[in-house]
């Protein structure tokens, strides 16, 4: 029987990680992220995992691409500076689509900024932070109970679409504690990398011909190659337009061709609203509070919280655009989720930003200002 | 009819890649895979167990050339990816595969760790003094006084000693030959090869090319030469002050491997002993 705990988000996001199979952890200590290594370093190995602690970010995320090819769930958590460093294998991850899970605990940044201070700066470097065009998936959690089921979305959308994918919590998100009610390990859904079941020379481990070919582990009997280098449908190293482009054109068509299963948004109070308020993380919490609060005041006002943030949600927020004539959107960053929302809504509705980027949370107060402007 | 004798290598070799490989008309690297796959050949390793991991460099293009578990990886990133493949497939035998610039510079600090964690992989570092791939810029390893591309005024700077680095940091067997001296590289290479932790060989290479030609020693010939007469074995060095670079094996005792300490790690986690003394 799931019984009612006291959690903090660190501690949900690991419990979330064992729930979905993750077996393997690979970081390196940074504020506000550590705990969910703590707290994984004790659980792993009683699950009968492993837990390394690795000497930088950069061999961290490698470990952890290693030890995925070796079969394992395996996942990293990190803040913005951890982040930058991580981004070289990220890349690597996306170009060889080695399933793996990173947590990026926003601080307050660039650079050191204020370590224990929330931010949601990382938005487009989780996007757009390695070099080169690549897909990516990135989900963003508001609530302690959403860091655990997020998780092991994150997981499962990893496994399934062979692609890296950041967990984009915040300082607030990763450090409060609620209460939840964990589901009983048995009622999660866990997706698992779908195994070839041709034999060894029939078996292409970047096959076009399917949006997800099959990936087996090294040591299986499959001996295959993984490079960052553009590559064949064997693995190996190519120049050949022919083979670059139908590659390129299915590592994203894998994530495209399935935006339903992937993009995830909770919508509240839409039915009647003339104003929207799109958010995600620890704002899309002010959001909630300040939508009550112009309720209260007969305000048409609702929520749209973005959990999928990449690929953006391009689909609700066109609908939306076409729906309400003002749409705000309160981020703890410079307006990255704006300038996607203006793209979208491409002039149909007026888009407001309400920004803080301080190191403190922006205030229910503050969106109800705007939206009473 | 006599039925043809082919070479050890070539059942080690990927007869769908196409040959000619990527490196230069008497490089060194040749002589090194060589050398492997028949220290491989004589341990008697099964392909479907072994993973080949590189970083980037000319040495990183090895494993494509392959019949194993291949990774080709990051710069200076090997043994990090390595780390996470071992552990997780603590019976696989991992190799990893990696030169001067991509062991030392860029991968120094992974290294280091790797080593002082003693986790079971066999590393091998191709020096040859150089990057070669980019063109022949000056690398951690290239010697005082030596031009690169980008040391045209002759390198100011102390070249670092791969094997003493290993050693330093821990790792309980490092061996060092160079591309001349075949038959012992191929021991060294076995006796890496039967380790069970951090095993190093760092093997003297030519790049001819890149270094070379910039160094008065534009052919293979001349680096070999160069090789054969600028190193002696260990137990002539030992007891006496030499300016030749050592051969041999330089370290080789015994520590307990990581992954192996690690299952006793879970034998206790899951005994519940938390914080209680080993």
């Amino acid at each position: 029987m799931a019984k009612q705990r006291f959690l903090q988000g660190s501690e949900a996001c690991a419990e979330g990680a064992l729930a979905a199979g993750a077996r393997f952890y690979a970081g390196y200590p940074i504020t506000p992220s550590s705990e969910i290594a703590e707290i994984l370093s004790r659980r792993l190995p009683q699950a009968g995992g492993k837990f390394i602690q690795m000497e930088d970010e950069m061999s961290s995320l490698a470990a952890v691409i290693g030890a995925s090819l070796g079969g394992l769930k395996a996942m990293t958590a990190t803040s913005g500076p951890g982040f930058s460093l991580m981004q070289e294998n990220l890349g690597f991850a996306a170009a060889a689509e080695i399933p793996c899970v990173i947590v990026d605990v926003q601080r307050a940044g660039p650079s050191t900024g204020q370590p224990t201070s929330p931010a949601q700066g990382d938005v487009m470097q989780a996007r757009w932070g390695t070099h080169g065009d690549h897909p990516i998936i990135v989900l963003s959690p508001s609530s302690v109970r959403e860091f655990y089921e997020l998780t092991i979305r994150a997981f499962n959308l990893s496994e399934k679409y062979r692609s890296p994918v950041v967990l984009l919590a915040d300082e607030v998100v990763a450090h409060m504690r609620e209460k939840v009610t964990l589901p009983d390990p048995g009622e999660v859904e866990v997706i698992d990398r779908l195994e070839p079941t041709v034999p060894p020379e029939w078996y292409f481990p970047f096959d076009n011909a399917m949006d997800v070919p099959p990936l087996v582990s090294f040591g299986q009997g499959y001996r295959f190659h993984v490079t960052g280098l553009y590559h064949d449908r064997s693995g190996f190293p190519t120049m050949r337009q022919d083979e670059i482009n139908p590659w390129f054109e299915r590592v994203f068509a894998k994530i495209e061709h399935h935006l339903n299963d992937i993009v995830e948004v909770q919508e509240e109070m839409m039915e009647d609203a003339d104003i929207a308020l799109i958010s995600f993380g620890a704002s899309a919490r002010s959001a909630q509070s300040a939508m009550r609060l112009a309720r209260a005041k007969n305000l048409k006002v609702g929520l749209v919280k973005l959990k999928t943030l990449w690929p953006f949600p391009e689909e609700v927020v066109d609908r939306v655009s076409r729906k309400v004539g003002r749409i705000v959107v309160p981020e703890m960053n410079r307006g990255q989720i704006r300038l996607e929302v203006e793209r979208v809504a491409a002039g149909r509705a007026r888009v407001l930003g309400v920004n803080r980027y301080d190191g403190e949370m922006i205030a229910p107060a503050q969106i109800v200002n705007a939206i009473e402007e | 009819m006599k039925q043809p004798m082919f070479h050890t290598i070539y059942p080690y070799l990927r007869a769908s890649k196409k040959f000619p490989h990527v490196w230069c008309p008497g490089c060194g690297n040749g002589i090194v895979l060589g050398s492997l796959i028949r220290a491989i050949d004589r341990v008697g390793l099964s392909k479907d167990n072994i993973a080949m991991v590189s970083g980037i460099g000319c040495s990183g293009r090895m494993p494509v050339y392959v019949d194993f578990n291949t990774l080709h990886t990051t710069h200076g990133r090997a043994l990090a990816f390595a780390t996470g493949l071992k552990l997780a497939r603590p019976e696989m035998n991992v190799i990893v595969v990696m030169g001067d610039g991509d062991a030392m510079a860029i991968g120094g600090n992974h290294f280091i760790h790797a080593a002082r964690r003693n986790i079971g992989l066999t590393v091998i570092v191709i020096n040859n003094m150089i990057y070669g791939m980019t063109g022949g810029q000056c690398s951690p390893t290239t010697p005082t006084g030596s031009f690169a591309t980008t040391a045209v005024y002759g390198n100011i700077e102390q070249p670092l000693d791969i094997s003493r680095m290993a050693e330093a940091a821990g790792a309980p067997f490092v061996a060092r030959s160079t591309v001349f001296h075949v038959f012992e590289l191929e021991k060294m290479m076995e006796k890496a090869l039967n380790k069970e932790g951090f095993a190093v060989v760092e093997v003297l290479s030519n790049c001819h090319v890149g270094y070379g030609r910039q160094n008065d020693m534009g052919s293979p010939v001349a680096m070999l030469n160069w090789m054969r007469e600028n190193t002696s074995p260990r137990s002539v060095q030992d007891g006496e002050s030499s300016a030749k670079i050592a051969r041999g094996v330089l370290v080789d005792k015994d520590l307990p491997e990581y992954t192996a300490l690690y299952d006793e790690v879970i034998k206790r986690a899951q005994a519940g002993a938390m914080n209680t003394p080993l």
